[in-house]
Protein backbone atom coordinates (compact mmCIF):
# COMPACT_ATOMS: atom_id res chain seq x y z
CA UNK A 1 0.00 0.00 0.00
CA UNK A 2 1.41 3.69 -0.85
CA UNK A 3 0.38 6.58 0.79
CA UNK A 4 1.72 10.23 0.73
CA UNK A 5 3.47 12.16 3.67
CA UNK A 6 4.10 15.83 3.48
CA UNK A 7 7.43 16.88 5.80
CA UNK A 8 8.35 20.25 6.50
CA UNK A 9 12.32 20.49 7.27
CA UNK A 10 13.57 23.39 9.10
CA UNK A 11 16.97 24.63 7.58
CA UNK A 12 18.49 27.10 8.54
CA UNK A 13 20.91 28.87 6.38
CA UNK A 14 24.43 30.06 8.12
CA UNK A 15 27.61 32.14 7.95
CA UNK A 16 30.57 29.53 6.37
CA UNK A 17 31.88 27.53 9.90
CA UNK A 18 34.82 27.19 8.10
CA UNK A 19 35.60 30.94 8.11
CA UNK A 20 36.01 32.08 12.01
CA UNK A 21 33.93 34.67 12.84
CA UNK A 22 34.46 37.78 14.86
CA UNK A 23 32.41 40.38 16.99
CA UNK A 24 31.32 43.60 15.89
CA UNK A 25 32.88 45.60 19.17
CA UNK A 26 30.10 48.10 19.52
CA UNK A 27 27.31 45.83 20.01
CA UNK A 28 28.85 42.77 20.38
CA UNK A 29 26.90 40.87 17.57
CA UNK A 30 28.76 38.00 15.49
CA UNK A 31 30.16 39.88 12.47
CA UNK A 32 28.27 38.00 9.10
CA UNK A 33 30.16 38.36 5.61
CA UNK A 34 29.62 36.07 2.93
CA UNK A 35 27.10 34.47 2.00
CA UNK A 36 24.77 32.09 4.08
CA UNK A 37 25.02 28.04 3.48
CA UNK A 38 23.07 25.48 4.59
CA UNK A 39 23.83 24.15 8.13
CA UNK A 40 25.46 20.89 7.39
CA UNK A 41 22.97 19.68 10.56
CA UNK A 42 20.19 20.53 8.43
CA UNK A 43 21.24 18.63 5.39
CA UNK A 44 20.93 15.35 7.21
CA UNK A 45 17.27 16.49 7.82
CA UNK A 46 16.65 17.22 4.62
CA UNK A 47 18.20 13.95 3.56
CA UNK A 48 15.86 11.97 6.34
CA UNK A 49 12.48 14.18 4.85
CA UNK A 50 13.22 12.98 1.52
CA UNK A 51 13.69 9.42 2.41
CA UNK A 52 10.80 8.91 4.30
CA UNK A 53 8.50 10.33 1.66
CA UNK A 54 10.26 8.69 -0.98
CA UNK A 55 9.42 5.09 1.60
CA UNK A 56 5.87 6.36 1.87
CA UNK A 57 5.66 6.54 -2.25
CA UNK A 58 4.45 10.05 -2.46
CA UNK A 59 3.95 13.16 -0.91
CA UNK A 60 6.31 16.63 -0.41
CA UNK A 61 9.58 18.05 1.22
CA UNK A 62 9.08 21.72 2.10
CA UNK A 63 11.59 23.64 3.30
CA UNK A 64 10.96 26.33 5.67
CA UNK A 65 14.15 29.19 6.71
CA UNK A 66 14.27 32.22 8.56
CA UNK A 67 17.06 34.34 7.19
CA UNK A 68 17.91 38.09 6.75
CA UNK A 69 18.18 39.93 3.65
CA UNK A 70 16.64 37.23 1.48
CA UNK A 71 19.17 34.56 1.59
CA UNK A 72 18.29 31.62 -0.38
CA UNK A 73 21.29 30.20 -1.23
CA UNK A 74 21.12 27.31 1.44
CA UNK A 75 17.67 26.82 0.54
CA UNK A 76 19.04 25.99 -3.31
CA UNK A 77 21.03 23.52 -1.82
CA UNK A 78 18.01 21.80 0.14
CA UNK A 79 16.60 21.87 -3.43
CA UNK A 80 19.01 20.59 -4.82
CA UNK A 81 18.76 17.66 -3.43
CA UNK A 82 15.51 17.13 -4.02
CA UNK A 83 12.86 18.93 -1.64
CA UNK A 84 10.07 20.00 -3.52
CA UNK A 85 9.59 23.66 -2.20
CA UNK A 86 10.65 26.42 0.23
CA UNK A 87 9.02 28.66 2.31
CA UNK A 88 11.68 31.75 3.03
CA UNK A 89 10.74 34.50 6.46
CA UNK A 90 13.04 37.21 5.34
CA UNK A 91 12.16 40.54 7.41
CA UNK A 92 14.01 43.17 8.24
CA UNK A 93 12.03 43.72 11.72
CA UNK A 94 13.51 39.48 12.77
CA UNK A 95 16.91 41.01 12.74
CA UNK A 96 18.31 40.04 16.78
CA UNK A 97 14.68 37.77 17.17
CA UNK A 98 15.85 35.07 20.70
CA UNK A 99 14.74 31.41 19.98
CA UNK A 100 10.93 31.62 20.75
CA UNK A 101 10.52 34.49 18.33
CA UNK A 102 12.56 31.92 15.77
CA UNK A 103 10.21 29.73 16.76
CA UNK A 104 6.95 31.58 16.67
CA UNK A 105 8.05 32.65 13.30
CA UNK A 106 8.98 29.19 12.36
CA UNK A 107 5.48 27.18 13.58
CA UNK A 108 3.66 29.92 11.56
CA UNK A 109 4.88 29.20 8.39
CA UNK A 110 5.20 25.75 9.09
CA UNK A 111 1.02 25.86 9.85
CA UNK A 112 0.83 26.86 6.19
CA UNK A 113 1.76 23.65 4.89
CA UNK A 114 -0.09 21.66 7.41
CA UNK A 115 2.69 18.44 7.23
CA UNK A 116 2.35 15.22 8.84
CA UNK A 117 5.96 15.60 10.43
CA UNK A 118 8.40 18.19 10.96
CA UNK A 119 11.83 17.72 11.38
CA UNK A 120 14.61 19.67 12.58
CA UNK A 121 18.56 19.48 13.68
CA UNK A 122 19.17 18.83 17.24
CA UNK A 123 21.00 22.40 17.48
CA UNK A 124 22.12 24.76 14.63
CA UNK A 125 25.98 25.05 14.40
CA UNK A 126 25.91 28.78 14.90
CA UNK A 127 23.31 29.49 17.60
CA UNK A 128 23.31 25.87 18.91
CA UNK A 129 20.35 26.76 21.74
CA UNK A 130 19.03 23.00 20.96
CA UNK A 131 15.76 24.80 22.28
CA UNK A 132 14.05 26.06 18.60
CA UNK A 133 12.56 22.86 17.60
CA UNK A 134 10.99 22.25 20.76
CA UNK A 135 9.38 25.60 21.39
CA UNK A 136 7.84 25.02 17.64
CA UNK A 137 6.29 21.48 18.62
CA UNK A 138 5.07 23.02 21.71
CA UNK A 139 3.49 25.97 19.42
CA UNK A 140 1.88 23.77 17.37
CA UNK A 141 0.53 21.62 19.71
CA UNK A 142 2.85 18.78 18.87
CA UNK A 143 4.31 15.78 20.48
CA UNK A 144 8.34 15.87 20.16
CA UNK A 145 10.84 12.98 19.66
CA UNK A 146 14.60 14.97 20.42
CA UNK A 147 17.72 13.53 19.22
CA UNK A 148 16.52 10.84 17.21
CA UNK A 149 19.67 8.90 15.70
CA UNK A 150 17.18 6.50 13.70
CA UNK A 151 13.39 7.59 12.38
CA UNK A 152 10.79 4.65 10.96
CA UNK A 153 7.86 5.59 9.63
CA UNK A 154 5.11 2.33 10.07
CA UNK A 155 1.54 3.57 9.12
CA UNK A 156 0.73 6.39 11.33
CA UNK A 157 3.57 5.93 13.94
CA UNK A 158 7.14 7.10 13.80
CA UNK A 159 9.89 4.45 15.75
CA UNK A 160 12.91 6.51 16.83
CA UNK A 161 15.71 5.33 18.28
CA UNK A 162 16.80 8.40 20.82
CA UNK A 163 19.96 9.04 22.17
CA UNK A 164 20.28 9.20 26.03
CA UNK A 165 23.05 9.21 28.75
CA UNK A 166 23.57 5.79 28.88
CA UNK A 167 22.60 4.55 25.31
CA UNK A 168 18.93 5.48 23.78
CA UNK A 169 15.49 4.65 23.96
CA UNK A 170 13.26 3.17 21.61
CA UNK A 171 10.58 5.92 21.11
CA UNK A 172 7.39 5.63 19.57
CA UNK A 173 5.04 8.45 18.32
CA UNK A 174 1.83 8.92 16.40
CA UNK A 175 1.65 11.28 13.42
CA UNK A 176 1.42 14.26 13.04
CA UNK A 177 4.67 15.16 15.32
CA UNK A 178 8.49 16.90 15.20
CA UNK A 179 11.31 14.85 15.18
CA UNK A 180 15.37 16.58 15.75
CA UNK A 181 17.78 14.61 14.12
CA UNK A 182 21.04 14.11 14.97
CA UNK A 183 24.31 14.48 12.80
CA UNK A 184 25.03 10.80 11.22
CA UNK A 185 21.52 9.70 11.62
CA UNK A 186 21.67 8.77 7.65
CA UNK A 187 23.80 9.78 4.99
CA UNK A 188 23.55 12.96 3.09
CA UNK A 189 23.44 12.72 -0.43
CA UNK A 190 25.29 15.37 -3.02
CA UNK A 191 23.15 17.35 -5.20
CA UNK A 192 23.29 16.40 -9.02
CA UNK A 193 23.72 18.61 -11.73
CA UNK A 194 20.58 17.95 -13.02
CA UNK A 195 19.40 19.06 -9.43
CA UNK A 196 21.31 21.62 -9.13
CA UNK A 197 19.65 23.07 -12.55
CA UNK A 198 16.15 21.63 -11.46
CA UNK A 199 16.42 23.60 -8.04
CA UNK A 200 16.45 26.98 -9.85
CA UNK A 201 12.77 26.55 -11.04
CA UNK A 202 11.38 24.93 -7.87
CA UNK A 203 9.10 27.08 -6.28
CA UNK A 204 10.00 29.70 -2.99
CA UNK A 205 7.75 31.18 -1.38
CA UNK A 206 8.92 34.62 0.13
CA UNK A 207 7.33 36.07 2.93
CA UNK A 208 7.44 38.99 6.31
CA UNK A 209 6.27 38.72 9.76
CA UNK A 210 3.22 40.29 8.66
CA UNK A 211 2.18 37.88 6.30
CA UNK A 212 2.20 35.17 8.95
CA UNK A 213 0.19 37.41 10.95
CA UNK A 214 2.53 37.52 13.81
CA UNK A 215 1.61 39.83 16.15
CA UNK A 216 4.14 39.17 19.29
CA UNK A 217 6.77 42.10 19.06
CA UNK A 218 9.70 40.44 17.40
CA UNK A 219 13.63 41.26 16.55
CA UNK A 220 15.51 43.20 19.09
CA UNK A 221 11.90 44.49 20.74
CA UNK A 222 11.03 41.29 21.36
CA UNK A 223 14.06 39.53 22.69
CA UNK A 224 13.99 38.70 26.35
CA UNK A 225 17.90 38.54 26.44
CA UNK A 226 20.62 41.05 26.27
CA UNK A 227 24.17 40.64 26.00
CA UNK A 228 25.88 43.29 27.88
CA UNK A 229 29.58 42.23 27.50
CA UNK A 230 32.40 39.72 26.09
CA UNK A 231 35.64 39.32 27.93
CA UNK A 232 38.78 37.50 27.28
CA UNK A 233 38.68 33.99 29.24
CA UNK A 234 41.41 32.96 31.60
CA UNK A 235 43.82 32.11 28.98
CA UNK A 236 45.67 28.71 29.16
CA UNK A 237 49.70 28.88 28.73
CA UNK A 238 50.90 25.76 27.18
CA UNK A 239 53.93 23.94 28.09
CA UNK A 240 56.41 22.34 26.73
CA UNK A 241 55.95 20.76 23.11
CA UNK A 242 58.86 18.04 21.82
CA UNK A 243 59.59 16.05 18.68
CA UNK A 244 59.46 12.01 19.05
CA UNK A 245 62.89 11.01 18.29
CA UNK A 246 61.36 7.43 19.29
CA UNK A 247 61.84 8.07 22.92
CA UNK A 248 58.81 10.51 23.80
CA UNK A 249 56.43 8.24 25.42
CA UNK A 250 60.07 8.07 27.95
CA UNK A 251 58.49 11.45 28.59
CA UNK A 252 54.90 11.23 29.03
CA UNK A 253 55.83 8.36 31.33
CA UNK A 254 58.03 10.68 33.54
CA UNK A 255 55.10 13.11 33.37
CA UNK A 256 52.69 11.36 34.63
CA UNK A 257 54.83 10.01 37.93
CA UNK A 258 55.39 13.34 38.45
CA UNK A 259 51.70 14.06 38.12
CA UNK A 260 51.30 10.93 40.35
CA UNK A 261 49.11 9.23 38.25
CA UNK A 262 51.15 6.56 37.88
CA UNK B 1 11.11 42.01 42.67
CA UNK B 2 14.80 40.12 44.08
CA UNK B 3 15.09 36.40 43.08
CA UNK B 4 13.78 34.89 46.14
CA UNK B 5 13.36 31.15 45.00
CA UNK B 6 14.85 28.99 42.21
CA UNK B 7 13.17 26.55 40.99
CA UNK B 8 15.81 23.43 39.93
CA UNK B 9 14.93 20.46 37.81
CA UNK B 10 16.34 17.23 38.81
CA UNK B 11 17.19 14.14 36.94
CA UNK B 12 17.74 11.06 38.63
CA UNK B 13 17.92 7.17 37.09
CA UNK B 14 17.19 4.38 39.47
CA UNK B 15 16.95 6.67 42.46
CA UNK B 16 20.58 8.19 41.99
CA UNK B 17 20.58 11.73 40.81
CA UNK B 18 22.72 13.49 38.15
CA UNK B 19 25.90 15.36 39.53
CA UNK B 20 24.38 17.96 36.88
CA UNK B 21 21.47 17.79 39.04
CA UNK B 22 23.34 18.40 42.22
CA UNK B 23 25.52 20.93 40.82
CA UNK B 24 23.25 23.42 39.52
CA UNK B 25 21.74 22.86 43.71
CA UNK B 26 24.86 24.33 44.70
CA UNK B 27 24.91 27.03 42.46
CA UNK B 28 21.17 28.00 43.43
CA UNK B 29 21.98 27.75 47.26
CA UNK B 30 25.00 30.21 46.83
CA UNK B 31 22.65 32.84 45.72
CA UNK B 32 21.12 32.86 48.82
CA UNK B 33 17.21 32.05 47.10
CA UNK B 34 14.98 29.61 48.42
CA UNK B 35 15.83 26.28 46.26
CA UNK B 36 12.84 24.05 45.64
CA UNK B 37 13.62 20.53 43.29
CA UNK B 38 11.29 19.64 40.23
CA UNK B 39 11.76 15.67 40.18
CA UNK B 40 10.30 13.62 37.21
CA UNK B 41 9.08 10.51 38.99
CA UNK B 42 9.33 9.95 42.82
CA UNK B 43 10.38 12.36 45.13
CA UNK B 44 10.70 10.80 48.59
CA UNK B 45 13.51 8.57 47.56
CA UNK B 46 15.62 11.61 46.99
CA UNK B 47 14.31 13.93 49.23
CA UNK B 48 17.33 13.34 51.86
CA UNK B 49 20.03 13.59 49.58
CA UNK B 50 18.38 16.75 47.78
CA UNK B 51 17.65 18.50 51.02
CA UNK B 52 21.58 17.95 51.86
CA UNK B 53 21.93 20.11 49.19
CA UNK B 54 19.91 22.72 49.79
CA UNK B 55 16.21 22.26 48.50
CA UNK B 56 14.07 23.18 50.91
CA UNK B 57 11.15 21.38 48.74
CA UNK B 58 10.87 18.83 46.38
CA UNK B 59 7.99 18.99 43.76
CA UNK B 60 7.81 15.33 42.45
CA UNK B 61 5.02 14.38 39.43
CA UNK B 62 5.32 10.69 40.56
CA UNK B 63 4.55 7.88 37.61
CA UNK B 64 5.33 8.93 33.97
CA UNK B 65 3.85 6.24 32.66
CA UNK B 66 7.48 5.80 30.14
CA UNK B 67 6.68 9.51 28.35
CA UNK B 68 9.21 11.59 27.31
CA UNK B 69 9.70 13.76 30.39
CA UNK B 70 9.90 17.68 28.25
CA UNK B 71 5.70 17.76 27.80
CA UNK B 72 4.96 16.34 31.42
CA UNK B 73 7.40 18.18 33.59
CA UNK B 74 7.18 21.22 31.56
CA UNK B 75 3.46 21.41 31.95
CA UNK B 76 3.70 21.23 35.39
CA UNK B 77 5.68 23.40 36.51
CA UNK B 78 3.76 26.13 34.25
CA UNK B 79 0.56 24.94 36.25
CA UNK B 80 3.02 25.57 39.42
CA UNK B 81 4.07 28.75 38.01
CA UNK B 82 0.75 29.93 37.39
CA UNK B 83 -0.69 28.60 40.85
CA UNK B 84 0.71 32.02 42.21
CA UNK B 85 4.29 32.55 43.90
CA UNK B 86 6.30 31.09 41.02
CA UNK B 87 10.29 31.16 41.23
CA UNK B 88 11.82 34.02 39.23
CA UNK B 89 14.55 31.69 37.90
CA UNK B 90 14.69 27.83 36.79
CA UNK B 91 17.62 26.24 36.25
CA UNK B 92 18.07 22.77 34.11
CA UNK B 93 21.00 20.86 33.02
CA UNK B 94 21.96 21.13 29.36
CA UNK B 95 20.53 17.21 28.76
CA UNK B 96 18.59 15.83 26.48
CA UNK B 97 15.93 15.68 28.85
CA UNK B 98 16.75 19.47 30.48
CA UNK B 99 16.48 20.83 27.00
CA UNK B 100 12.89 19.56 26.07
CA UNK B 101 11.75 20.78 29.50
CA UNK B 102 12.90 24.23 28.76
CA UNK B 103 11.97 24.84 24.95
CA UNK B 104 8.41 23.42 25.98
CA UNK B 105 8.41 25.24 28.83
CA UNK B 106 9.87 28.65 27.42
CA UNK B 107 6.84 28.06 25.10
CA UNK B 108 4.13 27.57 27.77
CA UNK B 109 5.45 30.57 30.09
CA UNK B 110 6.26 32.72 26.51
CA UNK B 111 9.80 33.26 28.76
CA UNK B 112 13.52 33.32 27.35
CA UNK B 113 15.60 30.63 27.41
CA UNK B 114 19.04 30.83 27.89
CA UNK B 115 20.97 27.90 26.82
CA UNK B 116 24.67 26.43 27.11
CA UNK B 117 25.94 28.63 30.45
CA UNK B 118 28.55 28.09 31.97
CA UNK B 119 28.04 30.19 35.04
CA UNK B 120 25.44 32.61 36.15
CA UNK B 121 25.40 35.32 39.05
CA UNK B 122 22.17 36.94 40.68
CA UNK B 123 21.86 40.78 41.91
CA UNK B 124 19.06 41.79 43.25
CA UNK B 125 16.47 40.95 40.35
CA UNK B 126 18.79 40.66 37.31
CA UNK B 127 20.33 37.04 36.27
CA UNK B 128 24.02 37.58 34.36
CA UNK B 129 24.76 34.39 32.54
CA UNK B 130 27.87 33.83 31.47
CA UNK B 131 28.89 31.79 27.94
CA UNK B 132 31.73 30.44 26.28
CA UNK B 133 32.32 31.55 22.66
CA UNK B 134 34.88 31.30 20.61
CA UNK B 135 35.86 27.76 22.21
CA UNK B 136 35.86 29.44 25.66
CA UNK B 137 38.62 31.64 23.91
CA UNK B 138 36.26 34.26 25.45
CA UNK B 139 33.25 34.52 27.91
CA UNK B 140 30.45 36.27 26.87
CA UNK B 141 27.98 37.64 29.25
CA UNK B 142 24.39 38.05 28.96
CA UNK B 143 20.93 39.32 31.06
CA UNK B 144 17.33 38.03 30.70
CA UNK B 145 15.00 41.57 29.82
CA UNK B 146 12.23 40.16 30.39
CA UNK B 147 9.47 39.80 33.02
CA UNK B 148 10.13 35.80 33.38
CA UNK B 149 10.22 33.63 35.13
CA UNK B 150 14.36 33.41 33.14
CA UNK B 151 14.66 29.77 31.85
CA UNK B 152 18.54 28.80 32.24
CA UNK B 153 20.34 25.81 30.62
CA UNK B 154 23.76 25.46 31.87
CA UNK B 155 26.24 23.10 30.77
CA UNK B 156 26.86 20.59 33.46
CA UNK B 157 30.45 20.62 35.15
CA UNK B 158 29.95 24.48 35.09
CA UNK B 159 29.93 24.16 39.03
CA UNK B 160 31.27 21.61 41.69
CA UNK B 161 28.50 19.92 44.05
CA UNK B 162 29.20 20.39 47.52
CA UNK B 163 26.56 19.24 50.39
CA UNK B 164 25.29 21.54 52.63
CA UNK B 165 23.93 19.05 55.15
CA UNK B 166 20.72 20.36 55.20
CA UNK B 167 17.60 19.22 56.53
CA UNK B 168 15.66 16.49 54.14
CA UNK B 169 13.48 18.56 51.88
CA UNK B 170 9.41 18.29 52.65
CA UNK B 171 7.45 16.06 49.23
CA UNK B 172 4.68 17.72 47.45
CA UNK B 173 2.94 16.24 44.88
CA UNK B 174 2.99 18.01 41.33
CA UNK B 175 0.17 17.27 38.83
CA UNK B 176 0.83 16.73 35.30
CA UNK B 177 -2.71 18.00 33.82
CA UNK B 178 -4.06 17.18 30.67
CA UNK B 179 -1.23 17.24 27.64
CA UNK B 180 -3.46 16.14 25.08
CA UNK B 181 -1.82 15.14 21.74
CA UNK B 182 1.64 16.65 22.50
CA UNK B 183 2.12 13.98 25.35
CA UNK B 184 2.36 11.10 23.36
CA UNK B 185 5.84 10.61 22.49
CA UNK B 186 6.12 6.80 24.57
CA UNK B 187 9.25 5.06 25.40
CA UNK B 188 9.19 1.51 24.33
CA UNK B 189 12.28 0.70 25.79
CA UNK B 190 15.83 1.35 27.15
CA UNK B 191 18.76 0.51 26.06
CA UNK B 192 22.40 1.04 28.28
CA UNK B 193 25.63 0.74 26.69
CA UNK B 194 27.92 -1.35 29.68
CA UNK B 195 30.98 -0.03 30.72
CA UNK B 196 33.85 -1.10 32.45
CA UNK B 197 35.80 2.07 34.70
CA UNK B 198 35.07 4.65 35.65
CA UNK B 199 32.25 7.10 33.49
CA UNK B 200 33.24 9.66 31.37
CA UNK B 201 32.13 12.75 33.70
CA UNK B 202 33.65 11.05 36.96
CA UNK B 203 36.89 9.58 35.73
CA UNK B 204 40.28 11.65 36.91
CA UNK B 205 42.32 10.42 33.58
CA UNK B 206 40.74 10.48 30.65
CA UNK B 207 42.15 9.51 27.55
CA UNK B 208 40.37 10.64 24.07
CA UNK B 209 41.25 9.69 20.39
CA UNK B 210 40.54 11.42 17.44
CA UNK B 211 40.56 10.72 13.46
CA UNK B 212 44.54 10.58 13.63
CA UNK B 213 43.73 7.20 14.79
CA UNK B 214 43.37 6.10 11.29
CA UNK B 215 40.76 3.48 11.61
CA UNK B 216 38.16 1.89 13.53
CA UNK B 217 40.74 -0.63 14.98
CA UNK B 218 43.32 1.57 16.35
CA UNK B 219 40.82 3.22 19.14
CA UNK B 220 41.12 -0.26 21.10
CA UNK B 221 44.86 1.27 21.67
CA UNK B 222 43.08 4.69 23.62
CA UNK B 223 41.27 2.35 25.37
CA UNK B 224 44.05 0.12 26.86
CA UNK B 225 46.03 3.22 27.76
CA UNK B 226 42.71 4.62 29.52
CA UNK B 227 42.54 1.40 31.56
CA UNK B 228 46.26 0.79 32.10
CA UNK B 229 45.69 4.74 33.70
CA UNK B 230 42.68 3.57 35.71
CA UNK B 231 40.62 6.12 33.41
CA UNK B 232 38.20 6.71 30.77
CA UNK B 233 38.26 6.79 27.00
CA UNK B 234 36.55 9.57 25.20
CA UNK B 235 36.68 10.62 21.37
CA UNK B 236 36.50 13.74 19.20
CA UNK B 237 33.02 14.24 17.07
CA UNK B 238 34.93 13.25 14.10
CA UNK B 239 35.40 9.80 15.08
CA UNK B 240 31.93 9.56 16.70
CA UNK B 241 30.05 10.37 13.11
CA UNK B 242 32.44 7.59 11.57
CA UNK B 243 31.07 5.55 13.72
CA UNK B 244 34.45 4.28 15.77
CA UNK B 245 32.63 4.89 18.86
CA UNK B 246 29.24 5.63 20.49
CA UNK B 247 28.24 9.05 21.21
CA UNK B 248 28.10 8.81 24.86
CA UNK B 249 32.45 8.78 24.19
CA UNK B 250 32.07 12.43 22.82
CA UNK B 251 33.78 15.75 24.25
CA UNK B 252 33.24 18.89 23.21
CA UNK B 253 30.24 21.71 22.66
CA UNK B 254 27.84 18.86 21.53
CA UNK B 255 29.23 16.38 23.66
CA UNK B 256 30.38 16.11 27.19
CA UNK B 257 32.64 19.06 29.09
CA UNK B 258 34.87 17.08 31.19
CA UNK B 259 37.11 18.52 33.97
CA UNK B 260 39.60 15.20 34.86
CA UNK B 261 43.20 15.67 36.65
CA UNK B 262 44.42 14.84 32.99
CA UNK B 263 42.92 14.88 29.73
CA UNK B 264 45.01 13.13 27.22
CA UNK B 265 44.26 13.92 23.45
CA UNK B 266 46.07 11.36 20.98
CA UNK B 267 45.15 12.59 16.87
CA UNK B 268 42.53 15.16 17.58
CA UNK B 269 43.54 18.46 15.83
CA UNK B 270 41.81 20.84 19.18
CA UNK B 271 39.50 22.10 17.18
CA UNK B 272 37.25 25.16 18.95
CA UNK B 273 34.13 22.83 19.15
CA UNK B 274 36.97 20.05 20.85
CA UNK B 275 38.36 22.38 23.25
CA UNK B 276 35.98 23.98 25.42
CA UNK B 277 34.97 20.57 26.30
CA UNK B 278 38.38 19.39 28.11
CA UNK B 279 40.07 22.75 28.35
CA UNK B 280 39.28 22.81 32.05
CA UNK B 281 41.51 19.70 32.43
CA UNK B 282 44.03 20.23 35.07
CA UNK B 283 46.91 19.13 32.95
CA UNK B 284 46.56 18.39 29.08
CA UNK B 285 49.25 15.85 26.81
CA UNK B 286 48.74 16.06 23.55
CA UNK B 287 50.27 13.62 20.53
CA UNK B 288 49.72 14.97 17.01
CA UNK B 289 52.20 14.27 14.11
CA UNK B 290 51.58 17.98 12.96
CA UNK B 291 53.29 20.74 15.17
CA UNK B 292 50.78 23.13 14.21
CA UNK B 293 47.90 21.32 15.82
CA UNK B 294 46.43 23.80 17.62
CA UNK B 295 45.56 21.11 20.19
CA UNK B 296 49.54 22.32 21.70
CA UNK B 297 48.62 25.47 21.81
CA UNK B 298 46.65 24.78 25.30
CA UNK B 299 48.68 21.40 26.08
CA UNK B 300 51.09 20.79 29.02
CA UNK B 301 52.44 18.47 27.68
CA UNK B 302 53.18 18.27 23.30
CA UNK B 303 53.99 15.11 21.71
CA UNK B 304 54.78 15.81 17.71
CA UNK B 305 55.12 12.15 16.83
CA UNK B 306 52.81 9.30 15.01
CA UNK B 307 50.39 7.91 17.41
CA UNK B 308 51.57 4.85 15.63
CA UNK B 309 54.89 4.88 17.37
CA UNK B 310 54.21 6.60 20.32
CA UNK B 311 50.98 4.74 21.62
CA UNK B 312 52.29 0.97 21.67
CA UNK B 313 55.40 2.06 23.22
CA UNK B 314 53.96 4.02 25.86
CA UNK B 315 51.41 1.71 26.59
CA UNK B 316 53.95 -1.17 26.75
CA UNK B 317 56.05 0.86 29.28
CA UNK B 318 52.94 1.47 31.22
CA UNK B 319 52.56 -2.35 31.35
CA UNK B 320 56.12 -2.84 32.23
CA UNK B 321 55.76 0.04 34.97
CA UNK B 322 55.28 -0.97 38.63
C1 LIG C 1 28.25 22.66 15.64
C2 LIG C 1 29.47 21.81 15.78
C3 LIG C 1 29.65 21.13 16.95
C4 LIG C 1 30.76 20.32 17.12
N1 LIG C 1 30.90 19.66 18.30
C5 LIG C 1 32.01 18.93 18.50
C6 LIG C 1 32.22 18.24 19.73
O1 LIG C 1 31.39 18.27 20.64
N2 LIG C 1 33.36 17.54 19.89
C7 LIG C 1 34.32 17.46 18.90
O2 LIG C 1 35.33 16.80 19.11
N3 LIG C 1 34.13 18.07 17.72
C8 LIG C 1 33.00 18.79 17.50
N4 LIG C 1 32.83 19.38 16.29
C9 LIG C 1 33.75 19.03 15.19
C10 LIG C 1 35.05 19.79 15.20
O3 LIG C 1 34.88 21.01 14.52
C11 LIG C 1 36.14 18.97 14.49
O4 LIG C 1 35.72 18.67 13.19
C12 LIG C 1 36.50 17.67 15.20
O5 LIG C 1 36.74 17.92 16.57
C13 LIG C 1 37.74 17.10 14.56
O6 LIG C 1 38.06 15.84 15.13
P1 LIG C 1 39.55 15.30 15.06
O7 LIG C 1 40.42 16.24 15.80
O8 LIG C 1 39.49 13.90 15.52
O9 LIG C 1 39.84 15.26 13.51
P2 LIG C 1 40.75 16.18 12.60
O10 LIG C 1 40.43 17.60 12.78
O11 LIG C 1 40.69 15.61 11.26
O12 LIG C 1 42.20 15.99 13.21
C14 LIG C 1 42.94 14.82 13.15
C15 LIG C 1 44.31 15.14 13.70
O13 LIG C 1 45.07 13.95 13.73
C16 LIG C 1 46.39 14.25 13.36
N5 LIG C 1 46.99 13.01 12.83
C17 LIG C 1 46.71 12.38 11.66
N6 LIG C 1 47.42 11.25 11.57
C18 LIG C 1 48.16 11.16 12.70
C19 LIG C 1 49.09 10.21 13.19
N7 LIG C 1 49.41 9.10 12.50
N8 LIG C 1 49.67 10.45 14.39
C20 LIG C 1 49.36 11.56 15.11
N9 LIG C 1 48.47 12.49 14.69
C21 LIG C 1 47.88 12.28 13.50
C22 LIG C 1 46.29 15.34 12.33
O14 LIG C 1 47.49 16.11 12.30
C23 LIG C 1 45.09 16.13 12.86
O15 LIG C 1 45.51 17.21 13.69
C24 LIG C 1 31.72 20.19 16.10
C25 LIG C 1 31.54 20.90 14.92
C26 LIG C 1 30.43 21.70 14.75
C27 LIG C 1 30.30 22.45 13.46
N1 LIG D 1 16.40 30.64 11.44
C1 LIG D 1 16.08 29.34 11.29
N2 LIG D 1 15.54 28.88 10.13
C2 LIG D 1 15.20 27.59 9.98
N3 LIG D 1 15.39 26.65 10.92
C3 LIG D 1 15.94 27.03 12.09
C4 LIG D 1 16.30 28.39 12.35
N4 LIG D 1 16.80 28.45 13.60
C5 LIG D 1 16.75 27.20 14.10
N5 LIG D 1 16.23 26.34 13.19
C6 LIG D 1 16.04 24.88 13.32
O1 LIG D 1 16.20 24.50 14.67
C7 LIG D 1 17.39 23.71 14.82
C8 LIG D 1 18.04 24.00 16.15
O2 LIG D 1 18.48 25.33 16.15
P1 LIG D 1 19.02 26.05 17.47
O3 LIG D 1 17.88 26.12 18.42
O4 LIG D 1 19.53 27.36 16.99
O5 LIG D 1 20.13 25.18 18.02
C9 LIG D 1 18.21 24.06 13.59
O6 LIG D 1 19.15 23.06 13.29
C10 LIG D 1 17.12 24.17 12.54
O7 LIG D 1 16.66 22.89 12.14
Amino acid sequence: MSMSMNVAVCVKQIPDPATPGSLNPADNTLVRQGKLILDDSDAYGVEMALRLVEAAGGGEVTLVSMAPNSEQSGLRTGLAMGAHKAILVSDPALKGSDALTTAKVLAAAIKRVNPDLVIAATESTDGYTGTTPVQIAELLGLPSVTFAKKVTVTGTDVAVERQTEAGYDDVSVPLPALITVTAGVVEVRYPSFKGIMAAKGKPLEELTAADLGITDPVGWAGAGQQITGVVDAEARQHGEVIEDDGEAHGRIVAFLEQLKVI
Amino acid sequence: MTISKIWVFVEATDAKVATSSLELLTAARATGATVEAIVAGDGAALATELGSYGATKVYATGDLGGALLGVPVASAIAALAAAGDPAQLILLAQSYDGRDVAGRLSAKLNATVLTNAIGFTVEGDSVTTEHAVFGGAKTMKATFTSAGPHILLVRPKSFAAEASGGAPASVEALAVGDVGATGTAKIVERHVEQHSGPSLDEASVVVSGGRGLGEAAKYEMVEDLAKLLKGAPGASRAIVDAGWVPYSYQVGQTGKTVKPDVYIAVGISGATQHMVGMKGAKTIIAINKDKEAPIFGIADLGIVGDVHKVLPKLIEALRAHT
